[in-house]
């Protein structure tokens, strides 16, 4: 009995470093975003801010390109997963609920797409882009991202749990199959659907290697290329507004997280798959 | 059959066309961007092309004996090879230790483990740059809170990203902080996942001890689990771009260069797209072995129920 409380006791405190050490940058960034800039650059130990800086804030959102930024992140973010939906729901519905000729070689070339990591296509995509002259565009930031591999993979597992009779009854009913795509399968994949959606709006919100490649118009920045523009140009003493940026930047993704974690933390698990 | 022949042939007709309709532009942009780019940067891999250069010669494997034999090509590859080699089993362990740790709280305080679950996973949603640019911070020679801690206890400060022999370790210790909190939840749906029953039945057979019914249950029941998390934190590990790209560059003189930093360097600041497509090759292959194991992983955990 002590020897189990002992253990309990011992387990709990590591469990707390451990996360003490996990929130460490998180509380270091919100530390030096409320600082006022002397307490900033004081040589002790204070992790408490002295009163709360919101100009730091107000310099990150009137001062500097964040806001831009923000809604970059938005624009291409809506714009790959309204498009990665509009290709790979039609396509999954057909792979599992219709028997036509090239039904293996199209499911064959979803698996094999799995395999392909995003960065082993950039330079070919970078040469064509480049020779259509579309780099330092939205499209160039979207189109890449267009086919999913995994997206289909995703829907198409859940369309074959759905029973064919469902749609047999559809078809009896006078739908035409992409009216049956939209209106009966793809709000029953809704799971499916927030699941994919979740994983696909971390990845781009976060994804810094393509747009590092394919823009150099910083108008054009996604948050996270936007923050490095930021802090490239800062000399060093903006350092409260740009953890402000930081803050900004990572806000949305952290609170919606927060909000709705179980959908969120199944999203990001299930992209495990896609590795 | 009723209805004419040439009629049953257009609703066949109709049929094909349906299919073309519905998987045809999936198809397409897949071949377009992700098939014709992998067979182009194939073939690159063995020419001298740049962008912007009018033409390129085919000079068979220099690109690759360039990577392989060269003093910063080699770096690249060691580098990748000891950043995996240290957040593998530290991101895997550690994902273990918390999910066992929070598990076991679950019977006791379920609030406080949920809320600690919450705060481990908080780096896996938080946008990876953004938190680099903290850790910057936190890193800071004078400001940062890690050498002003360590300058109270009286330690020497160090110079965590621009100290050659440092700078891997500690972006190997942001993989890992960054990757625990996935590993842990993986690691926590194995566990959800193994029956009561087995723990009892262990019990009557004297395995009763915190170490013995580790050894005897969860650890063989995790097996699968575990076999997965190794592999997606080894492939997320060996993708390591972001960290390099936003604190070291891949310097202090390439002491942090990795693979994919090395290909966007060489690809896409000195445009040598040549060299640049045989190093994504040689990160393509890592990847792909890496991958197969997955997915016969993925297959295997499938037949098990």
């Amino acid at each position: 009995m002590i020897r189990s409380l002992f253990g309990r006791m011992l387990s709990t405190l590591l469990l707390f470093a451990g996360a003490a050490a996990i929130l460490l940058p998180f509380a270091w960034m919100l530390s030096l975003a409320f600082k006022p800039r002397d307490e900033i650059f004081s040589p002790e130990i204070r992790l408490l801010p002295s009163r709360l800086e919101w100009g730091n804030f107000v310099v990150a959102l009137t001062e500097t390109d964040v806001p831009l930024f923000l809604w970059n992140g938005f624009v291409v973010v809506a714009g790959i997963l309204a498009f990665q939906i509009l290709f790979a729901v039609p396509c999954s519905y057909a792979l599992a609920q219709r028997r036509f000729k090239g039904r293996t070689l199209v499911f064959g070339l979803v698996l094999a797409a799995l395999l392909v990591p995003f960065h082993v296509t950039a330079i070919p995509i970078f040469l064509g882009f480049a020779k259509a002259g579309i780099l330092n565009s939205y499209g160039a930031l979207i189109l890449p991202f267009v086919p999913t591999a995994f997206g289909i993979f995703l829907f198409r597992q859940f369309f074959s749990q759905l029973p064919a009779d469902l749609f047999d009854a559809a078809r009896v009913d006078g739908l035409s199959e992409t009216a049956i795509v939209w209106r009966i399968a793809f709000p029953l994949a809704m799971p499916a659907a927030t699941a994919f959606a979740i994983f696909s709006v971390t990845a781009h919100w976060n994804d810094l290697f393509w747009p590092l490649i394919a823009t150099t118009d910083p108008h054009l920045a996604t948050p996270p290329r936007g923050i490095l523009y930021f802090r490239d140009q800062e000399s060093g003493d903006d350092v409260g507004p740009l953890m402000a940026a930081a803050v900004i930047i990572t806000a949305p993704l952290v609170i919606a997280f927060l909000l709705a974690q179980r959908k969120f933390t199944q999203g990001l698990a299930a992209g495990g798959l896609k590795g | 059959m009723k209805g004419h022949p040439a009629r049953a042939l257009t609703i066949a007709h109709c049929e094909a066309l349906t299919d073309l309709w519905l998987a045809g532009p999936a198809t397409l942009v897949m071949v377009l961007f992700i098939f014709l780019p992998v067979a182009v940067v194939a073939v690159l891999s063995f020419t001298d092309y740049q962008f912007g250069a009018p033409g390129f010669s085919w000079i068979g494997l220099e690109n690759y004996s360039k990577l392989f034999g060269s003093t910063l090509g080699r770096r690249a590859i060691v580098n990748t090879l000891i950043y995996v080699a240290i957040v593998i089993p530290l991101s895997v362990g550690l994902g273990l230790a918390v999910a066992l740790g929070l598990h076991r709280m679950m019977a006791w305080a379920p609030w406080l483990s949920q809320t600690l679950r919450t705060l481990y996973f908080l780096p896996v949603a938080a946008t990876l740059v953004a938190m680099s640019v903290a850790w910057q911070m936190v890193l800071h020679p004078s400001l940062g809170i890690v050498n002003q801690t360590l300058a109270a206890l009286g330690a020497t400060p160090r110079d965590w990203l621009s100290d050659r022999g440092l700078v891997l370790y500690t972006l190997a210790t942001i993989g890992i902080w960054q990757t625990v909190g996935y590993n842990m939840v993986l690691f926590l749906a194995g566990l959800v996942a193994i029956p009561p029953e087995l723990y009892d039945a262990a019990e009557v057979d004297g395995a009763g001890g915190g170490w013995s019914r580790f050894w005897t249950v969860t650890w063989p029941m995790l097996g699968p689990t575990t076999l997965f998390v190794l592999v997606v934190t080894a492939t997320n590990a060996f993708r390591v771009f972001e960290t390099v790209a936003t604190l070291t560059r891949g310097g202090p003189a390439f002491a942090s260069d990795t693979l994919v930093y090395a290909l966007y360097r060489e690809g896409f600041v000195y445009f040598k797209a040549g060299y640049a497509s045989a190093i994504t090759m040689v990160f393509f292959a890592f990847l792909l072995v890496l991958t197969l194991a997955q997915f016969r992983i993925v297959e295997r955990r499938v037949h098990y129920r």
